[in-house]
């Protein structure tokens, strides 16, 4: 295998479809660009196609149409390229509950060319920093959720991959094994590593993606950075709960004044786009009190991801939650 | 190409090792593969014993020696069969996923199980032999007959192995494991198990004629006896399917790779 | 306790079993795949001294009934494994059902399946020219004997499966049965066996259910070897019964 140049884009993938039997499209003509360097979070909800496109892009999974190049390669005429360049941590952890920490890191290591003693060198740095250390010698059957889920990172850093595909790998996780794992992510992206990263979390995204691009039903409906993608949407939303259900007609009659509200689905409130940004605020609120109206909450929300989702596909992301 | 085969010895190593360490401490994995032809031996050459007193049953080395023969190409298949098996949870659990990853070439996952289910053969028919010398069967073949016989062992975990890892790489699932047994199965009671080719009667020696098992049988006790029978044809036959077999798996594990 | 659970039960086991090609095949390819291997391959058997029969196949059919309720404990432990590992059980547990109507249910259910074995047996056997000195009432008598043995043994199966609450665990149970029945009467006449293996079988207890089966076959109703299978086919309902029934009562109602 001969040396290219260094390419532009660490990921380019071009019209990229994936059909199964029975003519599910799973990826439907995808493009998108990753530059070295960056995290580029690959939000969407459940049945998306996320877990389909890394299948492709770490060479799981053969595409049906189009093309993508990893790291410069072709992920289906340059398979074994693009595995010594990647490294992966997919949704399912996929580790052998007999063996140890140490096994699977010897077993890996030895896939991907190591000798014993650099697996083992670098191994014990990777456990150690992942807070693996002292359960290395046990069997992973013993492991928590959280415990697999580091272990099965740390074997994906073990050869030191220019790049990396993580999987939703936040999924199931307590808070404070989700904050840690950011941490680290974001450790890894200020050393140099390009981060693929599949996720239904819009907070997540929106903490650690450079860029993000939001797919729905096989397509990439959305692309940018989270600040621009919410630019786009742009105007805060201002949220007001009257102190009596009966108010809720003339607040909203009152609010007809400022643009297009709408009722709250739980049917206690009523909120409206500001069009004037958060100016508006302090207007409302006067004509709100100078109406006699009396609120019980008023919340103004920034613009959210999931905002950009129903924007694009007229649908919540699945498992969002408001912002408090 | 050099390079080429260097990366799938490596990750047939690696996966091999794996393997073998695995079988080796799971008890439920160790246990059957030593006792289960133990049992078979001792049910059959002891169970079965009156018919070496038949004028017609012609072995001279004795029922044991002639069970013992039986016993060791059925051992040599199985082990493949069972290592084979392992593929299978291992696709079916996802740890499969994991060495398809992580290999730069595959062909190196299926070369690695094949490693483990030599070892495993080495430790069955070793226990087993020993049982064997114990309870009086007579060897007399020479060194060379008796490397022959290894050598026809291992073609044989071959066999057994290429049959089953394809359909193992095929289904994805252990509960293929009827697909992948019941072939060996009968390819191995439908040859001279209990009797000789000439004590057969009706359909089942017309099927054992034919039966490339009936070979190896006789290629195996002849080399214990020291009077080699059916040789080439049985080397040949051997090679040949282990040959066409691991075309087999190698098909199935583009299928494999395929289905994702 | 109503018939009516009772036989809701037993259905759904029933069903259960026979919708499950995986499981068809122990139960009836794999006896009567080794029943025609043997029956040809050790035909020359039938040329020793003392071989009660010229026809091995009549000899051996016996294997194939007692496969069948080996089957039946493995296949009634592994279902209800499964029910206890998917939830399934929780459900039942929701409702009133009581835990004897259960245990009568399963148990009955095998016992249906165990019946539907021996018929299959019967007509394999007959169509291969095996010969049934029993006549009529001796293949009534096979078919009742099947599935009494085959509720029997599928007793274990529960106390197993509610013990061990895995179904690959129950599976794990079947070479040791698988070895019993190595071990014994199954190939040649007690008569016929020397040694230690003649000892190892003559204190086996499938030794005797074989040839309960196999002299229905052969003689017709001799009392000895019907006895001596009856009192096996007693001896699993009151071992792997009392151990079922154990096990239920030692287990949470919401398992």
């Amino acid at each position: 295998m001969s040396a290219r140049p260094q390419p532009d884009a660490a990921i380019l993938v071009e019209g990229l479809v994936r059909e199964f039997p029975g003519g599910v499209r799973a990826v439907d003509g995808i493009d998108l660009v990753v530059g070295w360097g960056e995290i580029y979070g690959f939000l969407g909800p459940n049945g998306a196609g996320k877990s389909t496109t890394v299948s492709i892009l770490t060479t799981l999974l053969p595409p049906t149409g189009g093309r993508a190049l990893v790291g410069g390669y072709d992920v289906l005429k340059e398979g074994p390229a693009v595995r010594r360049l990647i490294g992966a941590s997919l949704q399912r952890c996929a580790l052998d509950p007999y063996l140890t920490a140490w096994e699977h890191i010897v077993l890996q290591g030895t896939l991907h060319g190591l000798s014993r003693r650099e697996s083992l060198e670098r191994g014990g740095e990777l456990l150690h920093r992942l807070g693996l250390g002292e359960a290395a010698e046990r069997k992973v059957r013993t492991y928590s959720g959280g415990m697999q889920r580091r272990l099965d990172l740390a074997l994906a850093l073990l050869h030191r991959p220019r790049l990396l595909f993580l999987d939703e790998p936040t999924t199931g996780l307590d808070v404070q094994s989700r904050t840690a794992l950011w941490e680290e992510i974001r450790a890894l992206a200020n050393g140099g590593v390009t981060v693929f990263l599949t996720t239904q979390y819009l907070e997540e995204a929106d903490a650690l993606a450079d860029r993000v691009g939001i797919i729905d039903r096989g397509r990439l409906v959305a692309e940018g950075s989270p600040a621009e993608l919410k630019a786009q949407i742009g105007r805060p939303a201002l949220e007001a709960i009257p102190a009596k259900r009966a108010l809720r007609s003339r607040l909203l009659e009152l609010l007809r004044n400022f643009g297009e509200p709408v009722e709250l689905g739980d049917g206690e409130g009523v909120t409206i786009r500001l069009e004037r940004g958060t100016a508006e605020l302090a207007e409302v609120v006067r004509a709100v009190d100078g109406a006699g109206i009396e609120v019980a909450d008023l919340r103004i929300h920034a613009p959210t991801l999931d905002d950009v989702f129903l924007a694009k596909t007229g649908r919540r992301l699945e498992g969002s939650k408001e912002e408090g | 190409m050099s390079g080429r085969w260097r990366e799938t010895w490596q990750v047939a190593w690696a996966v091999g090792r794996r393997n073998v360490g695995s079988y080796l401490r799971r008890p439920e994995l160790l246990l059957p593969s030593l006792v289960f032809p133990l049992i078979f031996f001792a049910s059959f050459a002891g169970g079965l014993s009156a018919l070496g007193h038949l004028p017609t049953f012609r072995f001279g080395a004795g029922y044991t020696t002639f069970e013992y023969g039986f016993i060791f190409c059925q051992t040599a298949l199985s082990s493949g069969l069972f290592t084979a098996f392992s593929l299978a949870s291992d696709l079916e659990t996802g740890f499969a996923r994991r060495l398809f990853l992580a290999s730069a070439n595959r062909q190196g996952i299926p070369l690695g199980y094949l490693l483990g289910a030599l070892a495993r053969a080495v430790l069955s028919i070793a226990a087993t032999t020993a049982v064997a010398l114990a309870a009086g069967m007579r060897v007399s073949g020479s060194p060379i007959q008796l490397a022959g016989l290894v050598a026809l062992g291992l073609l044989l975990v071959a066999l057994g192995f290429g049959w089953a890892a394809g359909i193992a790489l095929r289904f994805r699932t252990v509960q293929a494991g009827p697909a992948m047994q019941t072939p060996v199965f009968l390819a191995v009671f439908l040859a001279p198990a209990y009797v000789p080719l000439h004590l057969l009667r009706g359909w089942i020696h017309a099927v054992a004629t034919i039966n490339p098992v009936t070979y190896y049988l006789a290629a195996s006790r002849g080399l214990l006896i020291g009077h080699p029978q059916q040789l080439l044809a049985a080397f040949l036959l051997a090679a040949a399917g282990a040959a066409a077999l691991w075309g087999w798996t190698a098909f199935n594990l583009r299928a494999a790779e395929a289905a994702g | 306790m109503s018939a009516t659970v009772v036989l809701a039960v037993a259905r759904r086991a029933f069903v259960k079993t026979v919708r499950q090609p995986f499981q068809l095949f122990p139960l009836i390819f794999f006896p009567a795949i080794l029943l025609a291997i043997n029956a040809s391959g050790l035909a020359a058997a039938t040329h020793l001294p003392g071989f009660p029969t010229r026809s091995y196949l009549s000899f051996a059919i016996a294997l194939a009934y007692v496969q069948g309720a080996l089957f039946a404990l493995v296949n009634a432990g592994t279902n209800l494994a499964e029910d206890l590992e998917s939830g399934f059980f929780t459900r039942l547990a929701l409702t009133p059902l009581s835990r004897r109507a259960l245990l009568a249910g399963l148990l009955a259910g095998s016992g249906a399946v165990g019946v539907l074995q021996s018929a299959i047996y019967l007509l394999i056997g007959a169509l291969a020219g095996a010969q049934l000195k029993g006549g009529l009432p001796g293949a009534l008598l096979l078919l009742a004997f099947g599935g009494v043995a085959s509720a029997g043994f599928a007793a274990g199966g529960v106390a197993a499966a509610l013990l061990l609450r895995s179904g690959e665990a129950v599976q794990g149970l079947f070479p040791f049965f698988f070895v019993l029945l190595l071990l014994s009467s199954a190939n040649l006449p007690r008569n016929l066996l020397h040694g230690w293996f003649q000892t190892v079988a003559t204190y086996n207890p499938l030794s005797y259910l074989i040839e309960g089966f196999r002299a229905i076959y052969l003689t017709g109703f001799p009392a000895g070897p019907l006895l001596g299978g009856a009192a096996v086919v007693a001896g699993s309902w009151l071992l792997f019964g009392t151990a079922a029934v154990v096990a239920l009562r030692r287990s949470p109602r919401a398992l």
